[in-house]
């Protein structure tokens, strides 16, 4: 009789994923030369481009967007495209759509103002605090840029210390080194 | 209240909700019932109240997709003749003699036998699915044993 139960429990179907459509927020990773960055994105734009890990970002965009979070590299080949011709060198201006809903209202004016500096341009945490009119708030720039949800996208790596020194970011010195450097190169070498 | 990323249900609980329709559903039509399921919960997934057992909110759900298939099944006419309920050459792990009569069986049981054997769930975990208490949950399998046996002796 325990034949029957043994049988029961040796059931093995052939089974697959599902297969969802895109929902509200849809996640992958890629690798670039500053590492693996992970990208989400909602019908707004490209809303996470983030040094941190994959389980952490889906976490937080879970938690501060909607719990309807799906990977799908599909919809991110657009922003994989363009970040591919951006470290190719072949891309100066990013022209995919940027939602930026993780970040608060102070550091939304932050980075749209950093969105401004162009490509191979360097400015500084008091240039932008002046820009948006608050010249006092280099610090608070600092810390906006620091968790700047939308890294390389927008480009808070062109905001470096008054001494021109590179003072921090998100993604390590060497990054910030390597993402300054590149934008030094000639177009199209 | 914070609900896991969905991706996060998907990666933990999708093999057992496609064992689980795989088992109930008709025969041939798992992989849609667990595809429905996944659906319907994705739909409904951000009006969860609370995280608390999370599994066993998809598997209910799955355990409707597939008896839904028997519903849809026995409202339309299907031409039996042309359409032989084991595939040819099934591999011989599916057992489909067996399962063919457990999905005969009454609804709670059935769903009561593959939580227990197939996703090996503790009468605990498998009566809130199946919303009821640990004690019914285990007569519900040995009612659905002791009606296996009867059949297979026949």
């Amino acid at each position: 009789m325990n034949d029957l139960e043994s049988r029961l429990r040796g059931f093995e179907p052939p089974v697959a994923p599902p297969v969802l459509p895109d929902s509200d927020v849809s996640f992958t990773s890629t690798d670039t030369p500053v590492g693996r960055l992970v990208l989400a994105a909602t019908e707004a734009g490209l809303v996470a481009c983030s040094y941190r890990p994959e389980e952490e970002v889906a976490e937080r965009l879970a938690r501060a967007l909607s719990p309807r979070v799906l990977r799908s590299p599909r919809r991110l080949d657009p922003v994989r495209r363009e970040l591919d011709a951006y470290f190719a060198g072949t891309l100066r201006r990013f022209t995919i759509g940027v939602d930026l809903a993780l970040a608060r209202p102070f550091a939304r004016q932050v980075l749209q103002a950093v969105a401004a500096v162009p490509y191979g341009d360097t400015t500084s945490y008091g240039q932008v605090a002046r820009g948006i009119g608050r010249p006092r708030a280099a610090r608070a720039v600092g810390g906006a840029l620091n968790a700047n949800p939308v890294c390389v996208v927008v480009p808070c790596h062109r905001v470096v210390a008054s001494d021109g020194s590179l003072h921090g970011y998100a993604g390590g010195l060497p990054a910030k080194r390597l993402l300054l450097a590149l934008e030094q190169r000639p177009a199209g070498s | 209240m914070m609900l896991p990323p969905f991706q996060q249900l998907v990666d933990d609980h999708w093999r057992d909700v496609a064992r689980l329709c795989a088992a109930l559903a008709a025969p041939g039509e798992g992989e849609d019932a667990a595809q429905r399921a996944w659906l319907q919960a994705l739909d409904a997934y951000p009006s969860l109240r609370h995280a608390r057992n999370l599994r066993g909110w998809l598997l209910t759900i799955a355990a409707r997709a597939a008896a839904d298939t028997h519903r849809r099944r026995a409202r339309r006419p299907t031409p039996v003749a042309a359409l032989p309920d084991v595939p040819a050459g099934a591999p011989a792990a599916r057992d489909d003699e067996l399962w063919t009569l457990v999905r005969a069986l009454p609804e709670r049981q059935r769903v009561a036998v593959a939580l227990h054997y197939v996703l090996d769930l503790p009468h605990a975990e498998a009566a809130r699915v199946l919303g009821t208490t640990p004690a019914a949950s285990r007569r519900l399998v040995s009612d659905a044993l002791a009606g296996l046996r009867r059949e297979v002796r026949r």
